[in-house]
C-alpha cells in the first residue's frame, strides 16, 4: 500500500497536431492530440501532458479546444504548458479542463508570476517547468544552468538554486528537462535528476532523453524522480504504456496496474 | 430526473468535476451553482474545493454558502471532495489555524516533513498521484476492487475525533482517513474526477445514493 511512481506521456503539440523534435528541431507529426490522449488514457497514463509549441499567439486557441475535448472524455490529471505568461493564460486553460499549468520562460522573466499564480490558483496547479544544460568543464563538480526558449535562451542561473527558488514562491512540482538529453533517446541526466530531487521538498518529473523503459526505471531508481515523462517512446507506438508500467514493476518500482 | 448542484463559492474550477459527474451518469441533471436556493432543490450536492483552506473558509462565510451546507449535511446526500472533505471538519492547521464548518467532528494536519518510506526514500509533499485507498463498508464502494489506486494532491489530511468516521485509509507512510462518512454525508481527500475508471465509479454510486448506510 504506498504512492505509485507516475508515468506521464508528453504531446508537442504544434497547430493542433502531435508533433515530436529531436532537440527542439526536426519535428516529425505523429497524430492528433485527442486520439492520442484518449489512447494512452486507455492503456493507463497515469497524468496526460500537453507542450504547446505553436511559435504564434494566435494559434493557441487550438490547444484550448484540445484540452477542452480531452477533457470530456479523459479522467485524470491534466497539465498544460508553453506559452503561459499570465494569469488570464492560466485561468483559460483551467477553464478548458487543465489540471496544472506549466509555468516555464515567464518564471524566469519575473519570479513573483510564479507567487502570484499560486496565490490566486493555489500551488498545487503550478508546474514550473526548468530546462536545465550542464554547464560544468568535464571533471569538474557538477554545475547545470537554467535555459529558456527551447534550449536557445542563456540565463545563468543555477538549477539548483532555481529550483528551490521556485518552490518558495509557492511552485507545487517541479517539471525537469535535461536540454542535454531531450531528444537524444540517452536516458535521464539521473545527477541532475537527483541533485533537483535532493533539492526540494515537492514532487520532481523527470524528462528528457528516454529512449527505452529502462531509461525510465532509472530515472525513478537512480535519478529519484517522482514521475518520469517521456514523448516519442509512446508516440510511434515503440512501447505501451502498460508495457512501461510491467517492465517498472519488474524492477520493484511501485505503479499503478490496472 | 436526479439533479445535482455542484457548488461554486470561488475556488477551483468546476469543470473538471461536472464533466465526470455527467459522463458517470448521463442521466443527471448536473449543475454548476452559487445560489443558495439552487442548492437547496438540489437531489443531492457535491462540495469540491483546491487551494487554502483560509481562503476557503473566507469565501464559505462571505457568500453565506457555509450555512448553506450545514443544512444540505443535515438532510440529503453531500460529497465533500479534497478541501470540501477538510472543510467539513473543526478546524486546521492551515493559514496559522483555521476554523472550518465543524459539521464533522476532527482536525486537518499537515503532513510532517522529512517522511520517508520503508526503504528510506524521501517522501515527497504535498501527497501526489495515485495511492491505494483501503476502504470500509460503504454504498460508495461498490463495483470499486478493494485497494483500488485514486489520485490525490494535498499537504494537510484529516484526523477525525471518532474512527467511526473513517471510511477509507491510505498510507503515507502512515495510515491517515482519505474518505469520511456520516449519515448522508461521504467526503474523499482524492479526486475521484481525476480517477480514471475507479473515480467516475464512485461518482456513479454517489448520484445513485439515497443517503442511508
Amino acid at each position: 500500500m504506498s504512492l505509485a511512481k507516475r508515468i506521464i506521456p508528453c504531446l508537442d503539440v504544434d497547430n493542433g497536431r502531435v508533433v515530436k523534435g529531436v532537440k527542439f528541431v526536426d519535428i516529425r507529426d505523429a497524430g492528433d492530440p485527442v486520439e492520442i490522449a484518449r489512447r494512452y488514457d486507455r492503456e493507463g497514463a497515469d497524468e496526460l501532458t500537453f507542450l504547446d509549441i505553436t511559435a504564434t499567439h494566435d494559434d493557441r486557441d487550438t490547444l484550448v479546444h484540445v484540452v477542452e475535448q480531452v477533457a470530456s472524455e479523459v479522467f485524470i490529471p491534466l497539465t498544460v504548458g508553453g506559452g503561459i505568461r499570465t494569469l488570464d493564460d492560466i485561468r483559460r486553460m483551467l477553464n478548458a479542463g487543465a489540471d496544472k499549468v506549466g509555468i516555464n520562460s515567464a518564471a524566469v522573466a519575473n519570479p513573483d508570476f510564479v507567487g502570484q499564480a499560486a496565490r490566486r490558483f493555489g500551488s498545487q496547479c503550478i508546474v514550473v517547468a526548468l530546462d536545465a544544460k550542464k554547464v560544468s568543464a568535464p571533471g569538474a563538480p557538477d554545475r547545470w544552468e537554467i535555459f529558456t526558449h527551447g534550449g536557445r535562451k542563456v540565463t545563468g542561473i543555477d538549477a539548483l538554486a532555481w529550483a528551490r527558488q521556485m518552490v518558495d514562491y509557492g511552485a507545487g512540482e517541479i517539471l525537469l528537462t535535461s536540454m542535454d538529453r531531450d531528444g537524444t533517446r540517452a536516458g535521464f541526466d539521473l545527477a541532475l535528476t537527483r541533485a533537483i530531487s535532493a533539492a526540494v521538498p515537492v514532487p520532481v518529473i523527470a524528462s528528457g532523453g528516454v529512449g527505452n523503459l529502462e531509461h525510465l526505471a532509472q530515472g525513478v531508481l537512480e535519478g529519484k524522480a517522482d514521475a518520469v515523462l517521456a514523448a516519442s517512446i509512446f508516440h510511434f507506438a515503440e512501447y505501451s504504456i502498460q508495457q512501461a508500467k510491467e517492465y517498472m514493476a519488474s524492477r520493484g518500482i511501485e505503479v499503478r496496474l490496472s | 430526473m436526479s439533479s445535482v448542484a455542484v457548488i461554486d463559492y470561488g475556488m477551483g474550477n468546476l469543470h473538471s468535476i461536472a464533466k465526470a459527474l455527467q459522463h458517470a451518469d448521463s442521466s443527471s441533471d448536473v449543475r454548476i451553482v452559487s445560489d443558495p436556493e439552487t442548492i437547496l432543490q438540489a437531489d443531492r450536492v457535491v462540495f469540491p474545493g483546491v487551494g487554502a483552506i483560509g481562503d476557503c473558509m473566507q469565501a464559505l462565510n462571505s457568500t453565506g454558502l457555509g450555512a448553506v451546507i450545514k443544512i444540505v449535511a443535515a438532510e440529503k446526500p453531500l460529497l465533500g471532495i479534497c478541501l470540501g472533505m477538510q472543510a467539513l471538519l473543526t478546524d486546521s492547521e492551515e493559514n496559522s489555524g483555521t476554523s472550518c464548518l465543524n459539521i464533522i467532528p476532527g482536525h486537518v494536519r499537515h503532513f510532517p516533513p522529512d517522511l520517508q518510506d520503508a526503504a528510506g526514500n524521501r517522501l515527497k509533499i504535498p501527497h501526489m498521484g495515485w495511492n491505494q485507498v483501503r476502504q470500509h463498508r460503504h454504498p460508495l464502494w461498490k463495483n470499486i476492487k478493494p485497494d483500488s489506486r485514486f489520485y490525490f494532491v494535498h499537504s494537510y489530511y484529516a484526523v477525525p475525533d471518532s474512527a467511526s468516521v473513517i471510511a477509507a485509509t491510505s498510507d503515507y507512510p502512515d495510515a491517515f482517513a482519505c474518505a469520511l462518512a456520516w449519515e448522508n454525508i461521504f467526503a474523499v481527500q482524492f479526486h475521484p474526477e481525476k480517477s480514471q475508471t475507479a473515480g467516475l465509479q464512485l461518482l456513479k454510486n454517489f448520484l445513485q445514493w439515497d443517503g442511508r448506510v
